[in-house]
């Protein structure tokens, strides 16, 4: 493993005697992770600064104090001042508030689009994987015609189909898009369970069906459904981002959101670069923490890599 | 009335756009309660698909399966899906190959254990600890209650099939199967698993039916040995018999290649010429018949009935006559 295990870690792996499950192993060699460190702190920052947000927020971000200082004629906004860290944005509104308490959007879109995405592609890749035959058939077809259109326009065409767009429209559109990224991923791993010597041998115990699947096929199943889920939190984040970008986002703008930041400088970008900067640096930064993390995992949950 | 009746047992794999193959060709053979069955034979004879027709674990698509299986009185050919599932692990149980893949990795030892007895016998998961520590213990794993939180990986191989046959034997069943189940092993330990099983079914009167290409695993446990060829049986006898008087080329083949203690220095041993890849059908010959120093003209022509001769049940134009050294040695 490239991530430095020790000769002491082989040999503490062999020490352990006591009952170790594939999630505790996996554990074991995440903590020892340079990687999945920088990752964990990444994240565990940002969600302590987004719940935090309203508490930690110097000033009430939908508040336009600043508004005397913007002059649209002259392209003037408020710059950095004392209680003002970043200054104002365009609607003399203060720019660290807001930034602050958009990374709470981020959070809930993201970690919201994951969790009904991993439901569904959970319920239809059991189905598909479990049952086979004309089931599978159909759950398949499906995800392949969702997976032949490219996932941002895909989340756009979702996004857009609804009449009055809102937070809500953009968790389900950007989860949508990755529910059948789940479900083939489970389905492939289910199939590959069916056919497996302990399966069989649960089958020759008399096992029933239900147990077969949900005990047996489904928990060896989940390892990359796992990983990938760490993933889809940085593509939903970005995802997320880019509906709002376009205007396709919550429409009431005195919540924050990172995306629909970006989106509102587009005109000033050249002249006051910084407003971009900000949001896109903090979605970089959320969307790389959450990827080192699932890189990371991925390794340690390899089987390969158990001892 | 026998416990097991296996009566004329074939199987048929078709894949569309293929030649059927038949893997299992009209074989038929008894267990009595509490005996010991032997069936022997080398990769691709059969074995292993004759046990899985036996417990209903072919897929249903592409293999057929015809003859009967009467087990207690019922044919299990003729069972449903739910019957059969209740019979597999209560009465019948099975023993696989390769103990680390045969279990469940996620899940700990001791959930593997209570599950079939919370299963079949309906136990609460406390007495089913408390009955699983026990089985352990019986089949002589140390220090069970360390081992019932423990996780597959953690376990050796030895230790991994004595839990598999744990399990196996869990709800007492009258019969099993055990395919193969040193082969993964190494010599030592092989040992070791063939005394416990051969402790465990005297203590419960339970019936094995054990699947092998190890003569040496059937020297030490078998009462009755059935030696198959291309599907078929082509010698069935008791083990002593068998093996002090192979009259089956292909038996006496077999016996033959495995290296003696007393040979002399030097003495080579000696093969069975050419591979299963040689066999020709049964329709109309020996299947053996390619490979077999005794092959004779008819060998090539006409199937061989099986015969009770020469107090045992035997499928050949020209047996072995007792006393014929090994077959002349071959260049291989």
């Amino acid at each position: 493993m490239a991530l430095g295990v020790s000769k002491k870690e082989k040999i503490d792996g062999l020490a352990d005697t006591a009952g170790v499950s594939l999630a505790a192993s996996a554990w074991k060699r995440l903590k020892r992770s340079p990687v999945f460190l920088i990752g964990a702190t990444i994240i565990g920052i940002f969600v302590v600064l987004s719940v935090l947000a309203p508490w930690l927020a110097p000033h009430d971000p939908a508040d336009k104090m600043l508004i005397e200082q913007v002059v649209k004629a002259r392209n003037e906004i408020p710059p950095a001042q004392p209680g003002h860290l970043l200054g104002g944005d365009l609607q003399g509104r203060d720019f660290f508030s807001r930034l602050l308490v958009g990374s709470q959007q981020t959070l809930i879109v993201g970690v919201g689009a994951t969790l009904i995405g991993l439901t569904g592609g959970l319920i239809l890749g059991t189905l598909a994987g479990a049952i086979g035959g004309w089931v599978d058939s159909i759950v398949m077809r499906l995800v392949d015609v969702m997976l032949s259109l490219p996932s941002l326009l895909l989340a756009f065409s979702i996004a857009a189909m609804f009449a009055r767009p809102s937070q809500f429209t953009v968790i389900l559109a950007v989860a949508i898009v990755q529910i059948p990224v789940f479900a083939r991923l489970l389905r492939g791993s289910m199939l590959a369970q069916r056919h497996s010597d302990h399966v069989l041998a649960a089958t020759a115990l008399g096992v029933k069906k239900g147990a077969i699947v949900f005990r047996h096929m489904l928990p060896n199943s989940l390892s990359p459904v796992i990983v990938q889920s760490t993933l889809v939190l940085a593509t939903a984040i970005i995802e997320a981002a880019a509906l709002s970008f376009l205007g396709l986002g919550n429409p009431d703008d005195r919540i924050p959101e990172w995306g629909q930041m970006l989106g509102d400088v587009q005109n000033v970008f050249d002249t006051h670069p910084h407003l971009a900067a900000w949001p896109a640096v903090c979605i970089i930064i959320v969307a790389l923490g959450f990827t080192l993390m699932g890189e990371t995992l991925r390794e340690a949950l390899d089987p390969k890599n158990r001892r | 009335m026998a416990l097991l009746e296996v009566r004329d047992l074939s199987v048929v794999f078709q894949r569309k756009g293929e030649e059927p193959f038949r893997a299992v060709d009209g074989v038929s053979f008894d267990v009595e309660p509490g005996q010991t069955v032997g069936l022997v034979g080398e990769s691709g004879c059969g074995k292993s698909v004759t046990s899985l027709a036996i417990m209903g674990l072919l897929p249903k698509r592409g293999a057929t399966v015809t003859g009967t299986v009467t087990y207690d009185g019922t044919d299990l050919l003729k069972l449903s899906d739910k019957q059969m599932r209740d019979k597999r692990g209560s009465e019948l149980g099975m023993v696989f190959q390769d103990p680390l893949s045969s279990l469940n990795p996620v899940v700990p030892i001791g959930l593997q254990v209570t599950e079939v007895l919370e299963r079949h016998r309906g136990m609460p998961r406390k007495e089913a600890m408390i009955e699983a520590k026990d089985l352990l213990d019986k089949v002589g794993i140390p220090d069970p209650n360390r081992r019932l939180k423990e996780y597959p990986h953690q376990l050796s191989g030895g230790m991994r099939q004595r839990a598999l046959i744990a399990i196996a034997l869990a709800c007492r069943p009258k019969l099993l199967i055990a395919d193969e189940p040193t082969t993964a092993l190494d010599v030592t330990i092989q040992a070791q698993i063939l005394s416990l099983m051969k402790e465990l079914v005297q203590d419960l009167g339970t019936a094995l039916v054990m699947i092998t290409h190890d003569l040496g695993v059937v020297a030490g446990l078998c009462d009755e040995v059935n030696v198959l060829y291309g599907g078929k049986v082509v010698e069935k006898a008791m083990r002593h018999k068998l093996f002090a008087e192979p009259r089956h080329p292909y038996t006496h083949g077999l016996l033959a290649s495995i290296p003696r203690l007393d040979a002399a220095p030097g003495e080579k041993l000696t093969p069975i010429r050419g591979s299963v890849a040689d066999n020709i059908p049964w329709t109309s010959a020996c299947a053996f018949a390619p490979r077999c120093p005794n092959a004779l003209d008819v060998c090539v022509q006409v199937t061989p009935p099986e015969e009770d001769q020469l107090g045992r049940l035997l499928r050949c134009h020209n047996p072995v006559v007792p006393g014929t050294p090994a077959a002349e040695e071959v260049p291989v």
